[in-house]
């Protein structure tokens, strides 16, 4: 089965043609801002990381924007680096390049500042621009894709409808040869011996323990009740109770397969098949950078209080598992799967609607929210504190 | 048959999800995964989407969905009555009941 994706030089495929724009560092996303405004065609990543932090999280930052800047729905990379901050950018520029596709780089500080800075981006961009503009896509194989699944603004009908739908999709992906990454470590938590049962061997559902037990450690860590941050008080209001009974809903999206492995953080997808799991936390800005990163080229986003938030370069499709919801958000939301919890259609007929549909999205039909462009808020998940 | 309609997941769960909004007094009809059917007292106004207790659960007793259990009662609860914050805790994630983390413990903070 193929799709219509765009070649890279690395042999890697993606479903958009963008020029992304890096800042390096926070206190270069006002120039970064800029140049994304002028200059048509390029994604911006307002993140809020690369400075004042420990070197294992300075680490992390470079690594997850290098994985970033790979990732194939970029077809060229323009880095905003301020000049003094802590991410490595020169690791960042030869280690994106070394994927075949062009990258530029302006240092704020060295080019005397805001204006020249911009004016530089801008020029840089645009060049980017044109000169990724004309690549046309060609017959990929569906195998190529990486498809990343979340949910978020979880209520009740999440863990039955949704993901249920999601679950289905994530199988068909994984028996046609594709990859397939889901997260959320958070959300394993009451249900991660679930997960270890289906893991390929021992280490990997070691590795699940693992991640579920330093996630935990984290959450608690500040010596309070975790609930009200998860489960959240959406969460709450939508009828889940505890942070288990999240869980055992979210995990129904990974569908039934046997989970091959952990990827930490920062860490590609590319060259590995099945389904994987991607240690991150449950917050949008956060995993939606961690799945891009990833590699993917399209996201499954099961919703049912209504999230309606996407990614600057990678297609992410909602589908509502609330059909209350879906009709008072229907320009938010690309799929209704509010239909299986009122018995209308099967959990089959909807994960058929959504495979088809995503065949779309990785063709180029837009989603809603890539239309709304309602994908501003990205951020990297860090460990230790901001000193 | 009652208009309201629960879920029972999996048959050992002591709880269902309600996917209507109804009144203390009313009737909902429960489905469970078998494909069968009975109607029930409705006891609290139930929210879309929450919790009716299918029978009498113990303080201190598990709460079942999906075959799991999702957390602990910490009253009685009456079958059905509304499942939620209010009488359910959550056993993960505690840091309240955790012990004080140990110098050792934070270095994999």
């Amino acid at each position: 089965m193929t799709f219509n994706g765009y070649q890279r030089p690395d042999g890697r495929v993606g479903s958009r043609n963008l020029v992304g724009v890096i800042p390096t560092v926070v206190c270069a996303n006002d120039v970064a801002q800029a140049v994304v405004r002028q200059v048509q065609g390029c994604a911006g990543f307002y993140h809020h990381q690369g400075c004042c932090q420990l070197p294992p999280d300075l680490d992390r930052v470079t690594e997850t924007l290098i994985s970033l800047g790979k990732s194939p729905n970029l077809g060229a990379v323009l880095l905003v680096s301020l000049g003094c901050e802590g991410t490595d950018t020169d690791r960042l520029y030869r280690e994106i390049q070394s994927t075949g596709k062009p990258v530029e780089i302006i240092r704020i500080q060295e080019l005397g500042g805001t204006s020249k800075a911009i004016s530089a981006g801008t020029d840089a961009a645009q060049k980017l621009a044109l000169e990724i503009s004309g690549r046309q896509r060609v017959p990929c194989e569906l195998s190529e894709v990486v498809m990343a699944i979340k949910c978020g603004g979880s209520d009740a009908t999440s863990g039955m409808a949704s993901n249920c739908v999601i679950g289905y999709v994530a199988d068909k992906m994984a028996d046609l040869g594709a990859t397939v990454v889901f997260g959320e470590t958070t959300e394993f938590i009451g249900a991660e011996h679930i997960l270890a049962k289906r893991a390929i061997d021992e280490n990997v559902a070691e590795d699940i323990f693992r991640i579920v037990r330093e996630m935990e450690h984290r959450a608690e860590s500040l010596g309070c009740d975790m609930r009200k941050g998860q489960p959240t008080p959406g969460n709450i209001a939508g009828g889940l109770s505890t942070i288990e009974e999240k869980s055992l809903g979210a995990i129904m999206k990974s569908g039934t397969r046997p989970i091959r492995g952990v990827l930490a953080y920062p860490e590609s997808a590319t060259g590995r098949k099945g389904l994987w799991i991607k240690d991150s936390p449950g917050r949008e800005p956060e995993i939606l950078t961690g799945m891009a990163a990833t590699g993917a080229q399209c996201m499954l986003f099961s919703t049912g209080r209504g999230a309606p938030q996407g990614f600057p370069s990678m297609p992410v499709i909602k589908i509502c598992g609330n059909p209350h919801t879906y009709e008072r958000m229907a320009n938010d939301m690309d799929i209704n799967a509010g239909t299986v919890i009122l018995g209308q259609k099967s959990v089959r007929d909807v994960g058929e609607e959504v495979f088809a549909l995503m065949l779309e999205v990785l063709n180029g039909r837009q989603t809603k929210n890539e239309a709304l462009g309602y994908f501003g808020s990205i951020d990297i998940h860090t460990l230790g504190p901001v000193i | 048959m009652e208009e309201c309609f629960a879920l029972q997941v999996h048959p050992s769960d002591n709880v269902a999800t309600v996917f209507a909004s109804p009144e203390k007094g009313s009737r909902v009809r429960v489905d469970d995964s078998t494909g069968t059917s009975h109607g029930m007292q409705v006891e609290d106004d139930i929210p879309y989407g929450h919790k009716i207790a299918l029978k009498e659960i113990a303080q201190g007793e598990s709460i079942f969905k999906y075959g799991e259990v999702i957390g602990q009662a910490t009253k009685l609860i009456s079958p059905g009555q509304h499942v939620h914050v209010h009488n359910v805790v959550s056993l993960r994630g505690r840091g309240d009941l955790a012990p004080a983390i140990t110098e050792e413990d934070a270095h994999d903070i």
